[in-house]
This record gives C-alpha cells, sequence and structure tokens, in this order.
C-alpha cells in the first residue's frame, strides 16, 4: 500500500470537515437524509465493488439486514448500547456468513451469481418474517447509542453520531479506493473481462471474488448499522430482494468509475424520491426504472462519465461498466 | 395419512401454481437467453386485469360460469399488449447484449410496469372469489377442497404437455429448435429470428398473465404480487434448470412439495424452506437438474 493519497481520497478527507459541518448549517431535515444516504450509499458502494468484476449482487440487501440486525440483537438481547461494539458485532456477523457463503459463491458468474446472491438473501428474509421473538415482519426498535460510556442526549446525540458515521462512511470509502487500486482490484477488472485468462496468468479468479466478496459484504453491514442507528429501528425488509434492487440501481446510474459516485448517487436519489412521492406516489418506480433503461441504453458507464471522464481515457479501463462492451 | 394427504394435494396445487407462472420464464430463457424480471410484471397484470373483469362481469348478475372464459381472455389481452410493447418497444433494441445487462433492463421494466398497474388499477385489493366456488368443494379424507385447485392443476397440466408437443411434434417448434441452437445459422437457413423472438416473449408473457389470471380468484390481489412471484419462479427454473420446460415441471413439484410440507409440519419455515431448497439443489447441480454443461468459450 502506497504512502501518497490519490486525488479521490484527498478529495474525500478535504470533503469530510465540511459533510461535518453541514449539520450545523442545513436544516434538519436535509441533514438525517445525508445522514440515511451515507448508510445505504455503503451498501451501494458494496454492489459497485462487485461489479468491477462483472458480478451484479441482487442480494446485497443481505448484508445491509445482517449488519442492523446484529446491532439490533446486541442491544435487544444484552443490553448493549455502545456505538463502536454495535458496529464491530454488524463486522463481525457479515465477517463470518460472508465468508462461508464465499465459497459457495465464489464458483458462480453472471446471473447465476445475481439470482443466487438473491435466494441467500431471500431466505433471510423469510427466516426474519417468520420469526416473531424479533417482530415478525414489523422488525423492532434499537435504542439511541451511546459511546464509550458517554450517553448524550437530544441534538447532542444526533450531531455525535452525525458527526461518527461520516468518518467510518469516508473511512470506509478511501478503504474500498485502496483495494480497486490494489492487486485484487486489478484482478477483478481482469475477470470482467476474460476470467479464463487471469487463470492462464497464474492467479486464483475464484480467490479474487472471494475476498471482493467479503469485502462487499462487510462495508454493507457497516451500512446496515449506520443506517439503523439514526432510524432506531430494522425489519425483514431489508434483506427483501426489492430493497436489493434498488442499490443495484443506484449503482448502475452512477457506473462504476469512482468510488465517490454511488454515495453521492445515493443522496440524490433520496432527495428525488421525497419529492416524487409527494408529487405523485404512484410513479415514483415508473421514474426509477425509465432512469435506469435510459443510462443504460445512453450512459452505459453511468452519471459518473459525464465529468472528466476523457481526461483519463488511457488508464481508464477500469471505468468501464461491468456490463458494457461484449 | 391426514397430514399426508393434505401434503400431497396442496403440494400439488401450490405446483401446478408455480409451474403456470414460471414456465413463460424458462421459455423466454431458453429461446432468447433473457433472465426476464419483467416477468412478475406480466404476472401481476394478469392477476390484475383477470380480477377486475370478474369484478365487472359479476356486477352485471349474470350467470358465474361465464368467469371461465373471461379468466383466459383476460390473460390473453393483458399478456399479448403488455408482451408485445414491452419487446417492440425496448428489447428489440437490445438483442445481443450482455446476459447480466439483460437482467438489469427487464428489472428496470418491471418497475415501470409495478407502477402501471397501479395507475390503472389503484393501490387497493381486487377479491374475485366468485369462480374458486362456482363447483363447490370436494372431500378428501374430510379436508374440504376447492374444485378450482383441480382445474388449476389440469390447466397445469394441460399447458405443459400442449408445450412439449409443440415444441417437439409441429413444424414451429423444431424452427424453433433451430433457433435456440445457433442464432445466426439458422438466420441464414431463412428462418425469421425476429419473428420467433417477438413470438416467444408474447407466449412468454401470456403464460406470466395466465398463472396471475388463474391465481387471481384464490388470493387477494394486491401491490406486490409481482414481486413474490419473481423470486419464486427463479426458485422453480432455477431447480429444474434454466430453459428447460420439463425441468420447470420438476422445479415447481419440487419447490410445492417443500412449501406445502413446511405449511403443514412447521408452518414458521414456509418462505425459507423455498430458497433453502433452490441454494441446496445449486450448490450439488450448479445450473439446476437438467441442464447442459457449457463449455468454456475463451
Amino acid at each position: 500500500m502506497t504512502k501518497h493519497l490519490d486525488r479521490t481520497e484527498l478529495g474525500l478527507l478535504i470533503a469530510l470537515p465540511f459533510l461535518i459541518l453541514v449539520a450545523f448549517i442545513l436544516p434538519k431535515w436535509i441533514v438525517n437524509y445525508v445522514h440515511v444516504s451515507m448508510g445505504t450509499g455503503l451498501v451501494a458502494l458494496g454492489v459497485m465493488i462487485q461489479m468491477r468484476a462483472g458480478l451484479v449482487s441482487f442480494g446485497q440487501g443481505l448484508y445491509f439486514c445482517v449488519g442492523g440486525y446484529a446491532a439490533g440483537l446486541m442491544a435487544k438481547f444484552l443490553g448493549v448500547t455502545d456505538f463502536f461494539v454495535l458496529l464491530a458485532s454488524g463486522i463481525v456477523a457479515a465477517l463470518i456468513l460472508s465468508s462461508l457463503l464465499g465459497f459457495l459463491l465464489r464458483r458462480y458468474r453472471e446471473i447465476f451469481y445475481a439470482m443466487l446472491t438473491l435466494a441467500v438473501s431471500m431466505i433471510l428474509f423469510g427466516l426474519l418474517s417468520s420469526t416473531e421473538e424479533l417482530g415478525s415482519t414489523d422488525g423492532f426498535n434499537l435504542p439511541t447509542p451511546s459511546y464509550l460510556g458517554w450517553h448524550p442526549e437530544g441534538e447532542t446525540s444526533r450531531l455525535t453520531l452525525y458527526t461518527l458515521t461520516c468518518c467510518v462512511a469516508i473511512g470506509c470509502a478511501i478503504v474500498l479506493n485502496r483495494f480497486l487500486k490494489g492487486p485484487t482490484g486489478y484482478v477483478n477488472e481482469a475477470i470482467r473481462e476474460n476470467e479464463l485468462r487471469v487463470e492462464y496468468l497464474g492467479t486464483s479468479a475464484r480467490q479474487a471474488v472471494h475476498i471482493t466478496y467479503v469485502l462487499a459484504a462487510t462495508v454493507s453491514a457497516i451500512g446496515g448499522v449506520l443506517w439503523a442507528l439514526p432510524l432506531g429501528h430494522v425489519d425483514p425488509e431489508m434483506t427483501n430482494w426489492t430493497t436489493s434492487g434498488q442499490f443495484v440501481f443506484v449503482s448502475i446510474l452512477s457506473g462504476t468509475g469512482n468510488i465517490v459516485a454511488p454515495m453521492i448517487g445515493t443522496f440524490i436519489l433520496e432527495i428525488v424520491r421525497v419529492y416524487a412521492v409527494e408529487i405523485s406516489p404512484n410513479t415514483w418506480q415508473m421514474i426509477l426504472g425509465t432512469m435506469m433503461l435510459l443510462t443504460i441504453i445512453f450512459l452505459p458507464k453511468g452519471l459518473w462519465s459525464l465529468f472528466g471522464g476523457k481526461k483519463k481515457s488511457g488508464k481508464s479501463a477500469g471505468a468501464d461498466a461491468p456490463t458494457a462492451g461484449e | 395419512m391426514l397430514t399426508a394427504t393434505a401434503i400431497a394435494v396442496d403440494g400439488l396445487g401450490f405446483a401446478a401454481w408455480l409451474f403456470l407462472s414460471s414456465v413463460g420464464l424458462t421459455l423466454i430463457y431458453g429461446v432468447m437467453k433473457i433472465l426476464n424480471i419483467a416477468h412478475g410484471g406480466f404476472y401481476a397484470l394478469g392477476a390484475y386485469s383477470s380480477a377486475w373483469a370478474i369484478g365487472v362481469y359479476t356486477t352485471t348478475g349474470s350467470t358465474v360460469a361465464l368467469t371461465f372464459l373471461l379468466i383466459p381472455l383476460a390473460a390473453l389481452i393483458a399478456g399479448a399488449v403488455a408482451g408485445l410493447i414491452v419487446e417492440r418497444g425496448v428489447l428489440k433494441f437490445m438483442y445481443g447484449r450482455d446476459e447480466v445487462l439483460m437482467v438489469l433492463v427487464t428489472y428496470a421494466i418491471f418497475l415501470i410496469l409495478e407502477d402501471v398497474t397501479k395507475l390503472i388499477w389503484g393501490t387497493q385489493s381486487y377479491v374475485a372469489w366468485q369462480p374458486a366456488f362456482y363447483f363447490g368443494t370436494v372431500e378428501i379424507f374430510d379436508i374440504p377442497y376447492t374444485v378450482y385447485k383441480f382445474i388449476t392443476i389440469g390447466t397445469a397440466l394441460v399447458v405443459g404437455v400442449s408445450l412439449l408437443l409443440v415444441l417437439n411434434r409441429t413444424r414451429v417448434g423444431k424452427l424453433l429448435l433451430v433457433v435456440i441452437e445457433d442464432r445466426e445459422i439458422s438466420g441464414a437457413l431463412g428462418i425469421n429470428v425476429n419473428l420467433f423472438f417477438t413470438v416467444t416473449f408474447v407466449s412468454g408473457a401470456i403464460l406470466g398473465a395466465l398463472g396471475g389470471a388463474i391465481t387471481a380468484p384464490e388470493i387477494s390481489v394486491s401491490p406486490g404480487i409481482g414481486a413474490e412471484i419473481v423470486v419464486l419462479s427463479f426458485a422453480v427454473i432455477v431447480i429444474g434448470g434454466m430453459g428447460s420446460i420439463g425441468g420447470a415441471m420438476i422445479g415447481a413439484l419440487i419447490v410445492g412439495f417443500a412449501r406445502a410440507a413446511s405449511v403443514h409440519l412447521y408452518p414458521p419455515a414456509e418462505l425459507f424452506s423455498i430458497y433453502l431448497v433452490m441454494a441446496a439443489v445449486l450448490a450439488v447441480k450448479p445450473y439446476g437438474l437438467f441442464a447442459l454443461a457449457e463449455s468454456r468459450k475463451i
């Protein structure tokens, strides 16, 4: 790992203080959307790094849910409210589950990968929906988190949680950026281009897919915890395939060009949703679907390709959408 | 004995419903290599138009018997119109693209269709129970079953057998098998591949709508049924091997009996038993029970 920060990482670090500052300036409702979309944005990031390997996960909600429920269970049954412990329990749960499932999933590609990830997430959906101890389809509530023994309340609590969420989310984005620029990240791009040749060159494609899967799962679980804490609630809908579909949607819309794109994309979508649902509640999905079709047809590399895509055309093979070409 | 009978009859009923709902999906995948998420949209359209038509018709006070004509008619119209629009309007321009991309395209279409049904029929539920109880019930070991359930099972059998017959015994079916084997060569031989694609897609859409239309009298038709059936039919066709009609039959039976067994023996397991079966089959036979292994292309 190099010590040198690239442009994206530098940008993220510079953006961090501004992002935190926003909480003190902008109206509360808009800050809430920023807050929540950092959680879901991380899940979209998880989908996006798999897309780099040409793999579309239609079940990323699984780890979004695992993260949220792991934190929720710790709070519900063990009475833990510490932010860091809750976050850690989400990460550990996702690490264990994804390391095991990875052995199965790394054998699949293309639509089979999409369908199997979907099936696995629906197993959890079925399981949680019928578990009455956990509130069945209604889910259950989470307490207000504490921080290493400190129990802030009201506004202070909200701002603390927001600040920490910003730090964790930006931290995750930087780690993922490093990952994409690292050896496995590049192997993933090669897998998308031609897996067989990757293996002829002596690299294990399955291992790379496995690592990517676990990493995506972990980030999604972090997203799940960060999403569930401000809302104070988790329910099985988190792992329904329609939720996973929205993460896929964001990744398609923003493209796989840059790590920041899915984060911003999630936020914009969240805001658009608020207005769209208000103005005409029954056409929201239609807008989503139409946007998605138009993006696939006219901007196969996602909206991000509109910004400065031509500058790095020489080395931007990795910026291709997973499914373009062929 | 009682439970065994209940599982057997309910399993068959579930299997018939699942087969009708997923055979269109496997047909489209087999011919066009498109995993059509929009299938759930066709199913919902069929269910809504059938429930709506039955509702409108029964308010006229005429005999219920004619609703049995309304159900296939509603499916035919809904499926044909929606299928044609989707195929001619969108998919036509995307042929030959990556399979995963087509999944995303059909997902987008699915989202649009979801709202189309909401715009046409609103968000309230439709209940059209009249046909389901028209023939009354029969008792098997003291458990009453609607005759309608057996009509559904019969319909599934007829649809399955006639599809197999058309594919293997008629000229059109054999031409279709040639198209499946090799698009380019069959085009060079003078087969109108695009026409076959259109016809296949529209037939698949009509079958999906039929699945919804036949189920409509037994359920409360409300938003979300499309999203539910998509994952169930995925499970069915993946277990049997995608693109195989016989496979879809076996898949529907396996999933149907798994669900019936869990409903009667351990109800909380109902939903996840289906996906558990799917994951278990895939772990052993990665491409389904009846799929042929494909060679890797360099």
